[in-house]
């Protein structure tokens, strides 16, 4: 009979050093690899250093455009030949892209690994954007922009990320509008392939059941001699100004049956020391339990919403630490009210030692299970590389998380989050 | 993957299914009840979804909050669910902290207070989660075409039911509701993750062995009746997006068509995911219907979906129209599509793709513990754990001819169903 494993060896089963392996190739590429034999598959994923910030104004939408384009047929293979060589298989690969980066995805059983790496480098190497399918493609988008265009949750965000990054290319969605999709051209996508995409800053890992040495010789196969002379330095951010007042702004969706709303501010870096606390305070703001003091205040008690709660979202930018919530069209006001005000007594009274202990348990605890899968593992070494954390982080967050005092919760809580210069976005009828 | 489980049922009725296994220091625990929408009659539509709201307000040993303070504080995830046929609750743990999940579930299968202001204030909170799908327009779509295709079953309504029911539930109906169906012989409790069997076998024994079998249940039971004709509707709503949704009269989970039918799916809209957990299921660029629709210009997008219920629900398929094609012409192609599944043999090769296709989903499903332990209870609920294990093996029986078969038998415009959503904003298309 075998007992259940202990807290020591739960922690022991994190990742670190001893069985992650990575390597740098002589391109720049980051390699990182980690086997699980539990499962015959395989998650492959990364990003090249080409986002939205590259995009110029009228042109918003072109990363990803390019990035969504370039499996849409390449000098070896036509749209159909690439998905029939995935699908076949039962694997998958995408590409997207956010503000720094563009991201791709794969998974496929681990026999089929050679096929999904052929793939991934040639939708990345040598893609052709033919005209027809670009066309398709563009009409997909502008589809996705039209069904954005009327959701009263994705209208909120962006409506909130205009108020708090105002004046910063963070206030810009990475797919861009209906005006700026239709103005790339063919051209575009190609002129941004060749002189963005390169291996410069990429990170690929890899996580399943295959050995890193084969793994490795998979990635120098098919990517080693890579090399893009003209890629550009990333772009430097400009300083973001806080808000020096609170700002309303509704964006009107008619015909709907609920709004939803968007509340906070501008919040820390990743790489910030204040980033642990925040994300603690977060927690017992509006996360823990069933989504913590917000969740009590708008759901349980006020019976105003069946999703209320609060975000940290924390990047290689400033980030953003914001309360949401979906609320009958009749009570914005109210749950609007009810959320500042839970705001308030959040960064006045601060948070209380056993509601700390509540968070940083669950933080701690939770580790094994958003390591178990390929996929989880996988973010979590995109996680390291992208912010430079060291291969051991996993091991000492747990200690990172226990020191944090209540006391630096509140601090970190004054310093993003002033009840009088917040951001408040609305959409709805 | 191992598959052995250890299967048991206690004296009161109760079922118990476990796995072990020991990959991770993690045990996911989910209790089952036979009760969904289906069992629902007018007036009480949505009653079973609410329920499951309220087994999180509170017990005496456990009140409001307390409970999912408590699973957070261990590190641990935790969710339920209400759909046609069944409710579940779950809670994944680090293994070591299992104990309370096991001790929470055993207290609310009796305990739950249904205090009357709790009742008050989750009716707005239900009634906000519908006003939240209300605006979907494809929720709006699916629950026209859902009432459309069943006029006599109880699959006719959404599992969150109609706001007059929403409205006038009272607190005493949710309590009988929940009285009657959580019962200890109307449940399943499944647990798969890393333990000793002996040792929890022992547990839930001590939890459960003594709570009296409840009375036998009397379903709600309506056969559909045979459809009279092809059924055409429209909702109109906001937005410049034209949707159609195209549902055909399904088999059970248990029915041996199943298994052509996901075959047939899989060769018209690409392969179904039946995991819950485990990540996305793979795309549909070289099935029969995106070629057929989305590369010839006509839609932006088209999915299948083939559920696994107890009765018969539908098979449906739902198209996204291009902004410059009239639904008219995408409904026109998707019918020469069916027409040519139904006269001409799928080759034998497209058949196995289908088997490996679902082969490497099962694959990816079987790397997540909580999915493992979610099909434990879920392949009980229509069938036994056997249609789970077995799956792959009953997919690579299907032969081509059993594929012309069920598209013949099964798609049938005589007794489909096609909703139209219809924007009313600029651009829609009529």
């Amino acid at each position: 009979m075998t007992k259940p494993k202990s807290t020591s060896r739960m922690e022991a089963n994190l990742p670190g050093p001893e069985d992650i392996h990575r390597q740098v190739l002589p391109n720049g590429i980051v390699v990182l690899c980690r086997s699980n034999f539990n499962s015959p598959s395989v998650v492959i994923s990364g990003y090249i250093q080409a986002g939205s910030l590259f995009d110029s104004d009228e042109k918003l939408g072109l990363a990803d455009f390019t990035a969504r384009a370039m499996m849409r047929g390449t000098e070896k293979r036509d749209f159909q030949q690439i998905f029939d060589a995935l699908e076949s298989c039962g694997a998958s690969l995408g590409f997207s892209s956010g503000a720094h980066t563009t991201g791709f995805s794969g998974r496929a059983l681990v026999e089929d690994l050679p096929l999904l790496m052929d793939l991934l480098a040639e939708a990345i190497r040598m893609p052709m954007f033919p005209t027809r399918q670009v066309e398709k493609l563009r009409a997909q988008l502008l589809t996705g922009l039209a069904i954005r265009a009327q959701d009263t949750s994705d209208m909120a965000s962006l409506t909130f990320d205009q108020i708090v990054f105002e004046n910063h290319p963070y206030s810009r969605p990475e797919d861009g509008w209906p005006q700026t999709i239709q103005a790339i051209t063919r051209g575009d996508l190609v002129r941004f392939h060749q002189k963005h995409l390169g291996p410069r800053g990429m990170v690929i890992v890899i996580v399943g059941a295959v050995e890193a040495g084969l793994a490795l010789e998979q990635i120098e196969r098919v990517l080693g001699d890579w090399r893009n002379p003209r890629q550009p330095e990333s772009p430097v951010l400009p300083p973001l100004k806080p808000l020096i007042q609170s700002v309303t702004r509704k964006v009107t969706i008619p015909g709907k049956f609920q709004s939803d709303l968007v509340i906070g501010a501008s919040g820390p870096k990743r790489l910030d020391p204040e980033y642990i606390p925040a994300s603690l305070g977060n927690s017992i703001l509006g996360q823990f339990g069933m989504m913590g003091r917000i969740g009590e205040v708008v759901r349980e008690r006020a019976g105003l919403a069946y999703y209320a709660y609060s975000s940290l979202n924390a990047g290689i930018g400033p980030g953003s630490w914001d309360v949401a919530a979906g609320v009958n069209p009749g009570n914005v006001e109210k749950a609007a009210g009810l959320i500042q005000k839970e705001i308030a007594r959040f960064v006045k009274k601060g948070v209380t030692a056993d509601e700390l202990a509540d968070s940083q348990a669950n933080f701690i605890g939770r580790l094994p299970l958003s390591l178990e899968s390929n996929a989880g593992v996988a973010n979590a070494l995109l996680n390291i590389e992208r912010h430079n954390l060291g291969l051991d982080y996993y091991r000492r967050y747990p200690n990172m998380v226990k020191v944090v005092t209540p006391e630096q919760v509140v601090e970190v809580s004054r310093k993003f989050l002033h009840p009088d210069k917040l951001a408040v976005a609305v959409a709805g009828p | 993957m191992n598959d052995s489980i250890t299967r048991t049922k206690l004296s009161n009725g109760l079922q118990i299914l476990l796995k072990e296994i020991h990959t991770a220091p993690i045990i996911s625990h989910w209790a089952w009840y036979r009760v969904g929408s289906k069992d629902e009659q007018t007036g009480r539509t949505g009653i079973s979804h609410w329920v499951e709201h309220m087994q999180f307000k509170g017990t005496p040993q456990y009140p409001a909050s307390v409970l999912d303070k408590a699973i957070s504080r261990e590190g641990g995830m935790w969710n339920a669910f209400t759909y046609l046929d069944w409710t579940t609750y779950f809670e994944t743990m680090p293994a070591d902290k299992i104990d309370l999940a096991l001790r929470l579930e055993a207290d609310r299968m009796y305990n739950s207070l249904y205090d009357p202001k709790e009742v008050a204030s989750e009716r707005t909170v239900v009634i906000s989660e519908r006003e939240g799908s209300e605006n979907e327009p494809l929720f709006l779509l699916s629950e026209a075409v859902q009432h459309a295709a069943f006029r006599v079953h109880p699959y006719h309504h959404e599992v969150i039911g109609d706001l007059a029911d929403l409205k006038s539930i009272s607190r005493d109906d949710l309590y009988n509701h929940y009285r009657t169906y959580y019962q200890p012989n109307n449940a399943l409790i499944a647990v798969a993750g890393d333990f000793d069997t002996r040792r929890m076998l022992k547990l839930l024994r001590e939890l459960y062995g003594d709570f009296p079998a409840g009375p036998h249940l009397q379903r709600l039971s309506r056969a559909e009746p045979a459809s009279s004709g092809e059924h055409h509707l429209t909702v109109e709503g906001p937005g410049e997006t034209t949707y159609l949704e195209v549902a055909y009269r399904s088999v059970a989970g248990s029915h041996p068509d199943f298994y052509p039918l996901s075959v047939l799916d899989s060769l018209l809209a690409g392969p179904s995911n039946l995991n819950m957990f485990g990540g996305g299921g793979i795309s549909n660029k070289t099935s029969r219907l995106y070629r057929a629709l989305v590369e010839k210009e006509l839609a932006v997008a088209v999915n299948g979906g083939l559920t696994t219920t107890l009765d018969p629900f539908l098979y449906s398929i739902m198209i996204t129209v291009h902004p410059s094609r009239k639904p008219a012409q995408a409904l026109a192609a998707l019918d020469g599509e069916i027409k040519r599944i139904q006269d001409e043999l799928a080759s034998p090769e497209e058949i196995a793709r289908a088997i490996k296709q679902a082969r490497a989903i099962f694959a990816y499903g079987s790397e997540n513990i909580t999915n493992q332990a979610f099909w434990l209870g879920y392949a009980e609920m229509f069938a036994t754990y056997d249609w789970f294990t077995s799956y792959l093996h009953k997919l690579a029986e299907v032969t081509p001819k059993d594929v012309q078969r069920v598209a013949q038998a099964y798609l049938r415009s005589q007794e489909r169903v096609v909703g139209t959503y219809l924007p009313t904003g600029s651009g829609g298309s009529q």
